[in-house]
């Protein structure tokens, strides 16, 4: 209940008009030499200690990307990238995989103090004002620039069989269950971004629940890029095995500059029989400035496979900052009976164009899927979501319900939906409801006339058309989120 | 005693259009209940919109004084802070916000604006709890998203609620008969009557004497062609009901 209340108190409480994530650590890093180069993989894998295999992959991704081509059917638009023009890795000086938080360099940990970050076990995320001994625990792996600096609750996880650690360290530790699950969700040729990122991924977490177990708290993975012209790549694999669940979480933000960065990220989920992934996502990097100069390219490749039977995926995402955004997260169906939820809300403001949705491939019988997405443009913006729901020839009983709704604030913006869909099996029953509305002016005068400042007013009527994505975020998430789209939306009326 | 209420000579159109407003002249002290009656279209509703600070109409002269404050200067929400309630004719319908939220929000956005104290969630709920008991709203309409669904009567219900609950100075009224069964007319009147007091006032839009049995008006005026043509007692009301608005027409022309 006192949740619109306190959206509207925190958009009081926030200093308008600033990305508040937009500071720079001032740290010294090491980089890659600039551009990319098989020499430039051979770096980024020697200073993983990567096994030969693993660098072999690489270099076998770079080799098809040099021949691929950039995608150009989504609705956004931004000049050429130059991508001999970036660095590929930079980490810390001096870094060496801390083995506690005392051995992480001080301006780090401040870094992640200021982004209200919990690395101490004892502490939650920032704003968040439950009791003690009422808070939930949250496993954080915070990844910087190209490497992980901290991941805590180690050892309580470990009791309970769950492997949560940075890629590379399990590269090192765990190489089987790495090799028998990476790239088997999204190819290495997927795409022109992913098959990049196959070639120059740094960090980035992985997850492993063994069969039978319930993750005894939330996991959740924090990127930060820091330096400059760095492009970031991060790369996670999350495996529930039979019968496990684990929920997690993931956030994001970056210094303000003006130039742009490039953030290309594959994210692969398997889920065995019984088994259930819930995937939460804020996504609050630099959105770049009232004219469109600077923020964050956001293209982004997240896929789940739904492989065993009753298996399940939900992902959530509440998408509010990066200059341009392009995002699928997708289940493949594939287990009879499995399920995929994708929750999505969208803000674009300013200048950022959006194009987002969601695949849910359904090839397993019996198996359902659910979308609901809210769009939100406002200022000059443009949002497009774009969804497939698609059942294979053998999906007998495919079952889809789709909800998509777009909301209009101001008359500069533009909102699109393009919805595909191919049903191979008679049985599929697909359903499509979609609106598109402007902010009601009435509705505004109306909450105006009670008391409410526009901003405000503006706040509650789209926390009420987001409402039924939010309740579908783990709590202390709802609470970022709304902040976050209140912020988003600052400025975007009068 | 300063009145509560003060508009001289105003003039308003909607932006872009049409004149509405033509001349009018009222005041309103404290503690008094006017009512407002006449023809459909004549501009009783905009009045209650100029009033309140509804984008989209043009005030081109006049000035209203409201606890003396030059109130046309004021945004919307710093008149609902300084205690003006517009009781709407068609309540809006806000999806996905829960009646207790708004209410609570509201209620804190003008304690906020005036430098009171905010209400705590736990003190909020019992004064709404209590209030909808008086009105007849149950717990699960105060959970269910604003006027979302609600009958015409029950909106009208909700009106009244979000009103006693904000308390304050001046509460204009636009029909809030209308839709009404005869229970629910009692109700309403019954929560604006226990809100009667020397510092706060009303002003009743109606075209039906019935709701003035029951929120006994101090003044009655005849509101035709944008202006108020003739005003007299409570009786005024009953000789309305009789002879029609033909006679102030020809007046207002
Ligand atoms: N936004 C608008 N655009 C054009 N005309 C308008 C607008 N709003 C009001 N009007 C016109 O202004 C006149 C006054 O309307 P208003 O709603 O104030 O009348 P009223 O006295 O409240 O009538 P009723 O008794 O039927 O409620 C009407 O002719 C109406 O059509
Ligand atoms: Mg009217």
């Amino acid at each position: 209940m006192a949740a619109v209340q306190d959206t509207v108190e925190q958009v009081r409480s926030i200093d308008v008009d600033q990305y508040k994530y937009g500071f720079e650590t001032n740290i010294e890093s090491e980089k890659a030499p600039k551009g990319l180069s098989e020499e430039v993989i051979r770096f980024i894998s020697a200073r993983k200690d990567e096994p030969e295999w693993m660098l072999e992959w690489r270099l076998d991704a770079y080799r098809r990307w040099l021949n691929m081509a950039e995608p150009t059917w989504a609705r956004v638009d931004f000049p050429q990238i130059d991508f001999q023009d970036l660095y590929y890795y930079a980490a810390p000086k001096k870094f060496k995989a801390p083995k506690s938080l005392d051995e992480v360099d001080p301006e780090i940990l401040k870094t992640y103090e200021k982004l209200g970050i919990p690395l101490r076990e004892q502490e939650v995320l920032a704003g968040v004002e439950i009791p003690e001994g009422e808070r939930p625990k949250i496993a954080v792996d915070a990844v910087f620039d190209s490497v992980s600096v901290a991941t805590t609750f180690k050892e309580e996880l470990k009791a309970a069989g769950v492997i949560f650690m940075p890629i590379s360290e399990a590269l090192r530790e765990h190489p089987d269950l790495v090799r028998q699950y990476l790239g088997t969700v999204v190819p290495t040729t997927d795409n022109y971004y992913a098959t990049l990122n196959s070639a120059v991924f740094s960090d980035g977490s992985f997850v492993y629940i063994p069969p039978g177990v319930r993750c005894p708290m939330e996991l959740s993975t924090y990127f930060r890029i820091n330096e400059k012209n760095t492009g970031q790549f991060e790369r996670t694999l999350i495996i529930a095995d039979k019968g496990a669940y684990v929920s997690y979480l993931e956030g994001c933000t970056a210094p303000m500059r003006d130039e742009n960065q490039l953030h290309a990220a594959v994210v692969e989920l398997v889920v065995l029989d019984d088994a259930e992934i819930k995937y939460s996502t804020v996504q609050n990097w630099y959105p770049g400035d009232a004219e469109g100069r600077g923020g964050i390219y956001n293209f982004v490749t997240k896929r789940g496979d739904c492989r065993g039977r009753n298996s399940k995926i939900s992902w959530t995402q509440v998408e509010t900052g990066s200059a341009i955004t392009w995002k699928y997260p997708s289940c493949v169906l594939r287990g009879e009976g499995s399920s995929g939820e994708f929750y999505s809300i969208a803000i674009s403001n300013g200048r950022q164009q959006v194009d987002s949705g969601t695949k849910m491939i359904h090839l397993g019988k019996n198996t359902t899927s659910r979308i609901i997405s809210k769009g939100i443009s406002a200022g000059r913006s443009n949002n497009t979501y774009r969804g497939l729901v698609s059942a294979h020839r053998k999906a007998t009983g495919a079952r889809n319900f789709t909800n998509c709704d777009s909301l209009l604030i101001g008359e500069t913006c533009g909102a699109h939906t393009v919805p595909y869909i191919e049903a191979k099996n008679p049985s599929a029953q697909f359903e499509h409801e979609a609106t598109t509305s402007k902010i009601s002016e009435d509705m505004l005068f109306y909450c105006m006339q009670r008391g409410l400042s526009q901003e405000d007013a503006v706040a509650l009527v789209v926390n009420g058309f987001v409402r039924d994505v939010l309740q579908q975020l783990p709590m202390e998430f709802a609470v970022e989120a709304q902040k976050l789209i209140s912020i988003s939306l600052e400025g975007s009326v009068g | 005693m300063a009145p509560l209420l003060e508009i001289r000579d105003l003039h308003a159109e909607i932006t872009g259009g049409r004149k509405i407003i033509n001349g009018m002249n009222l005041t309103i002290n404290p503690g008094e209940v006017h009512a407002i009656m006449g023809p459909n279209g004549a501009g009783k509703s905009t009045l209650s919109y100029v009033l309140s600070g509804k984008p989209g109409y043009e005030v081109t002269s006049g000035e209203v004084l409201f606890r003396g404050v030059d109130l046309l200067s004021l945004s919307p929400d710093e008149r609902a802070a300084q205690g003006m309630f517009l009781c709407f004719q068609y309540p809006l319908e806000i999806p996905g916000v829960s009646n207790m939220a708004f209410l609570h929000t509201a209620a804190n956005s003008q304690r906020k604006q005036r430098g009171e104290p905010e209400l705590t969630s736990p003190e909020l709920v019992r004064k709404v709890r209590e209030l909808g008991k008086q009105l007849g709203i149950d717990t699960d309409m105060l959970k269910r998203p604003v006027n979302v669904g609600f009958s015409g009567g029950e909106k009208k219900r909700n009106e009244t609620l979000q009103m006693m609950l904000l308390e304050p100075f001046l509460s204009i009224l636009d029909e809030a008969d209308s839709g009404l069964d005869i229970d629910a007319l009692k109700v309403v009147s019954n929560g604006v009557n226990a809100m009667r007091s020397p510092d706060r006032s009303f002003l009743v839009i109606t075209h039906y004497q019935r709701l003035l049995d029951y929120i006994v008006p101090d003044v009655v005026h005849v509101f035709a062609a944008g202006r108020i043509v003739h005003t007299g007692g409570k009786e005024l009301a009953l000789e309305l009901e009789a002879t029609g608005y033909a006679q102030y027409q020809n007046e207002a022309a």
